[in-house]
């Protein structure tokens, strides 16, 4: 029964998910070089956001989980109380979406993309599975008060996202289909007093969607230009760094939002597929981990880390492809940004906490 | 038990969680069907389209304008050039301060308040990297200090650009004509696609006659554009095809002499080549310069052109029509002798009037105290009146019209110019359609001595003179010999082939050819006192046409009437008499009298002609 612990798991670092992550960030890094106009300052200064994102990931590793599950509330506490802070005082293009903290500029939506499946992964965990109806008007609390303060910045792609977070702990944690359909209904139901709480701009990305020509040279263009570009990369792309797409300038918010476009523009269907086979294969990592988590926290956790992976490609490349909303989800790893490569390593840091402190009588992986 | 309870708690929980992530990666992969149908459907079923779309986006055509081709005097002198000509032009995303840009360019560069207005309207509609004019036709000097300093004004630059320039100006305007900027009546007429870049076109003489060959052929571009259409590298180039080189059957020497001989008069001369038609000279004075015209002629410069009594802009050659007086006496001569109504030695006696019988009205001989008895060639020598009247009226209006007609009277000479005047020809046919009116007698009389409804061009006249110096070999006048392709092959010019009107008598040709020797080189000939002294032979015919009617019996002497009322003075020439190299026709408006006036104007032609040029052709023959 005791085995002996590898290298790997002294360091608290998982090998194939380090793997995983290293190829995801190298073929971010090239689609970036060519969707940048070959800017090598901003590949550099990605790589190195990588590489601080990385440094956390590791770190967060060496605690274990239970360090994070004692954390979570503190961490959801002052993550609410910086998003409500923001709502008044933020500073941002339109959308008060950043906290100036005078030697950084700083998202608290990025805390909520941790903090929230960690504070429901301990209370859901904390009780009996399934869970009881009160904990999960408690938790469903829980996660609407955040989701709602970051849509209402508005950001209403990331308030889903950490929606999803939450709600993709609750449904591992064995939530009733009676109850997950009425969710359904409910959520159907107030589409309407939705719509007429939504921003313009929100409200056309949605009628756009359905049908691009209506404004193909305002928020259809994204779309139509995103559409040609995946389109005329064809079986095997136009090659790196050939994409005329992109690199005319055709294609909008071609090294953040649109990043995938680029991807599939110069290295065609196979790019784009193999692309998806590594996030395919890292969410695979991450599922198993979650099944071989010596306790609840650790499964809901592992679990809604590698299912919000899952999301926030399928919603990006969705976008991408004109199948979903044009809303601000970056594709992880790969577009351009700053806080978001951090706060997803750090996600994978957790995970990796996760299955590299289980007691040494576990089965090993 | 406890330790039991929570190993059973432990085992439901793994079986949950199981099932709910086998539930999560059935949905998942569901989804990721969905989304890589969709990919493979964007980028395999439906590639080629979206390629097309992509190539939309990036490639444009850009046409370029073709070089406009070179027009060239009969003497080699180049007569209409495209020449660089400088201009400064600003990309306003490149200044930071447009204001202050200005104001220190100003200090270089002359700009005036249009300029800046100009510049201000043309850099709403273009986008910020396009360039924007401020100042075309800067002086060299501008250009000096400009470059001198032009570190200071990024965004700002002088380029070069060809603009079409006259070297000769004013003398050739009649003939060459000018380039304007397009309007929108040019273009209803002009193949949209092959001017796409073309700014200009010719708006008057061979310049717009010939523009199908001048213009060329435009070049088209290929480039590739960003988003922002701002072109980055050109993929393939068709480059443009420049227009013809035409050359002229003018020669500036020539027409430099005709120009100095009318002077500051309104008048016009035409020389022709007999047998072959090209025109060696067509002056229309006063002329004026075509250059201001290239570029947008200010209002005041045009509106100065444009209402001068003297009609600048008027081509006297071949849009003006005039009573060609005397000078058709020749002509008259002819018919009757083609009819078999006179001989030449047959006598017509003038008593310095001629009067119909059943009317009072005396018909005067410029001559009031008579000729005496004049025959054929002493009528045409001393401009007898009587004598033409007698013989038209003999001829009648009907064979004088079909008569004059062979010389080409009344019809367009079908030249290689715009807007050619017809004359008038008049029978008694034209005038039951036109005026609906019978023809009266009287009107005969005086259409046999080149006036009335009798009218002809100075072109129509030369051509008319040149069949007489041909002996009736009729020719199409022209002014452009030759046409050469920028590759080097030459096109004809549809001219039609000369016509012999070989029914007329040799003899008749020489009889009259004689007179009108007599005329300037006889001993009582109207124009002999412009032709002393000339080394060469030529024969003429002074004429005069009347704009003031003189009532009966008054007496009025030209020098009394209002200069602008004077009769129109006429001379037509050709020489040598015996083998013509050369005919010409003169008119000076108002010139009182065509033996005072206009034949020496003649005079100087020739002798440029056979003294200047003819010299230097010898000489070049020699050595």
């Amino acid at each position: 029964m005791d085995e002996p612990r590898s290298v790997w798991q002294r360091v608290h670092v998982d090998p194939w998910l380090l793997l995983g992550l290293l190829v995801l960030c190298a073929i971010g890094l090239a689609v970036l070089y060519s969707a940048s106009g070959e800017d090598r300052a901003m590949v550099i200064r990605q790589g190195t956001r990588m590489l601080m994102g990385l440094a956390v990931m590791v770190i967060f590793a060496q605690f274990p989980p239970a360090f994070f599950s004692r954390l979570s509330p503190l961490l959801y506490v002052a993550g609410v109380i910086l998003l409500i802070i923001l709502n008044y005082h933020g500073t941002g293009r339109g959308a008060h979406r950043w906290l100036d903290l005078g030697f950084m500029r700083f998202q608290p939506s990025e805390i909520m993309k941790i903090a929230v499946p960690l504070v429901c992964a301990r209370l859901i965990a904390a009780g009996s599975l399934p869970p009881t109806l009160p904990r999960l008007l408690l938790a469903a609390v829980l996660i609407l008060l955040p989701a709602i303060l970051i849509a209402e910045q508005p950001d209403l792609g990331t308030g889903a996202l950490i929606g999803v977070a939450g709600a993709v702990v609750l449904f591992l944690a064995g939530l009733r289909w009676r109850y997950i359909a009425g969710i359904a209904v409910v959520g159907l139901a107030s589409l309407i007093p939705l719509w007429t709480m939504m921003h313009d701009y929100q409200r056309q990305r949605l009628l756009t969607l359905l049908d691009p020509e209506v404004d193909p040279l305002g928020t259809g263009y994204h779309i139509i230009q995103s559409v040609i570009a995946v389109g005329s990369g064809g079986l095997f792309g136009k090659g790196w760094l050939h994409g005329t797409q992109s690199r005319l300038e055709f294609l909008p918010e071609r090294h953040t939002d649109f990043i995938f476009a680029v991807l599939c523009e110069e290295f065609g269907f196979i790019g784009a597929a193999t692309l998806i086979a590594v996030y395919c294969a890292v969410i695979w990592r991450g599922l198993a981990i979650a099944l071989a988590a010596q306790d609840s926290f650790g499964r809901l956790l592992a679990g809604s880390i590698a299912l919000t992976l899952f999301v926030y490609v399928f919603v990006n490349v969705g976008m991408v492809i004109g199948q979903l909303p044009v809303v601000g989800v970056p594709l992880p790893f790969v577009s351009y940004g700053g806080t978001a490569a951090v706060t997803l390593m750090a996600g994978f840091g957790i995970l990796m906490s996760i299955h590299t402190h289980r007691r040494r009588l576990s089965l090993s992986l | 038990m406890l330790q039991s309870l929570s190993f059973r708690d432990r085992q439901s929980e793994v079986r949950i969680a199981r099932s709910r992530v086998f539930v999560a990666v059935a949905l998942m992969i569901l989804l990721l069907v969905a989304l890589l149908a969709r990919l493979a459907y964007l980028q395999v079923v439906r590639h080629s389209h979206y390629t097309t779309l992509s190539q939309d986006n990036r490639v444009k055509i850009v046409p370029v304008a073709p070089t406009r081709g070179l027009i060239f005097s009969r003497d080699g002198v180049l007569l209409a050039d495209n020449r660089p000509s400088f201009r400064l032009q600003v990309v306003p995303e490149r200044v930071e301060d447009m204001r202050e840009a200005l104001a220190k360019v100003a200090t270089l560069i002359d700009l005036t308040s249009s300029d800046i207005e100009r510049f201000q309207q043309l850099r709403k509609r273009k986008r910020s990297f396009d360039t924007v004019p401020l100042r075309f036709n800067l002086t060299e000097e501008e250009v000096a200090r400009f470059s001198v300093d032009r570190h200071r004004f990024p965004g700002f630059e002088v380029t070069a650009s060809l603009t079409r320039h006259y070297p000769v100006g004013a003398p050739l305007v009649h003939v060459v004509g000018y380039v304007g900027r397009i309007d929108e009546d040019d273009l209803k007429g002009l193949d949209p696609d092959n001017y796409t870049a073309t700014t200009h076109i010719g708006k008057i003489g061979v310049e717009q006659y010939y523009e199908a060959m001048l213009h060329g052929r435009v070049g088209l571009d290929q480039v590739e554009v960003n988003s922002q259409g701002r072109t980055l590298r050109v993929l393939d180039s068709k480059p443009p095809g420049a227009g013809a080189t035409i050359r002229l059957t003018i020669d500036t020497r020539l027409q430099a002499a005709a120009m100095r001989a009318l002077g500051d008069r309104r008048g016009a001369v035409v020389a022709i080549v007999p047998n072959t038609g090209e025109i060696l000279a067509l002056v229309s004075t006063p002329a004026f310069d075509p250059n201001p015209f290239v570029n947008g002629i200010s209002a005041a410069l045009y509106g100065d052109l444009r209402d001068s009594p003297d009609r600048p802009l008027f081509n006297r050659a071949l849009q003006a029509a005039y009573p060609p007086g005397s000078t058709l006496k020749p002509l008259m001569a002819l018919a009757g002798l083609h009819y078999g109504l006179r001989s030449p030695a047959d006598g017509t006696w003038c008593p310095g009037w001629f009067a119909l019988d059943d009317d009072p009205h005396r018909y005067r001989c410029w001559n009031k105290w008579g000729h005496g008895r004049m025959t054929m060639h002493e009528a045409i020598a001393q401009s007898c009146d009587v004598y033409f009247y007698q013989l038209a009226l003999d001829l009648g209006i009907d064979r004088m019209h079909d008569f004059l007609d062979l010389f080409g009277l009344g019809r367009r000479t079908r030249v290689d110019l715009p807007g050619e005047a017809s004359g008038l020809n008049p029978s008694r046919a034209w005038k039951r359609k036109a005026r609906d009116l019978p023809w009266f007698p009287g009107e005969t009389l005086i259409a046999g001595i080149g006036q009335g409804f009798q009218t002809a061009t100075p072109l129509q006249l030369a051509q008319a003179t040149a069949v007489i110096a041909g002996r009736g070999t009729v020719i199409q006048p022209h002014v452009v010999s030759r046409i050469e392709t920028a590759d080097g092959k030459a096109i004809t010019t549809a001219i039609k082939p000369r016509r012999v009107l070989a029914d007329l008598d040799p003899k008749a040709w020489d009889d009259v050819i004689d007179a009108m020797h007599a005329v300037v080189q006889g001993p009582t000939g109207t124009a002999r006192r412009s032709a002393a002294g000339a080394p060469y032979e030529y024969a003429g015919k002074t004429g005069t046409s009347q704009l003031f009617a003189i009532r009966q019996n008054e007496e009025i002497e030209n020098e009394d009437i209002e200069e602008r009322l004077r009769d129109h003075a006429l001379f037509i020439a050709f020489a040598p008499f015996d083998r013509p190299e050369i005919a010409l026709a003169v008119i000076v408006e108002n010139g009182a009298s065509g033996s005072g006036s206009a034949a020496p104007v003649a005079r100087k032609v020739l002798d440029e002609y056979f003294l200047r040029m003819e010299h230097s052709r010898r000489a070049a023959q020699n050595g």
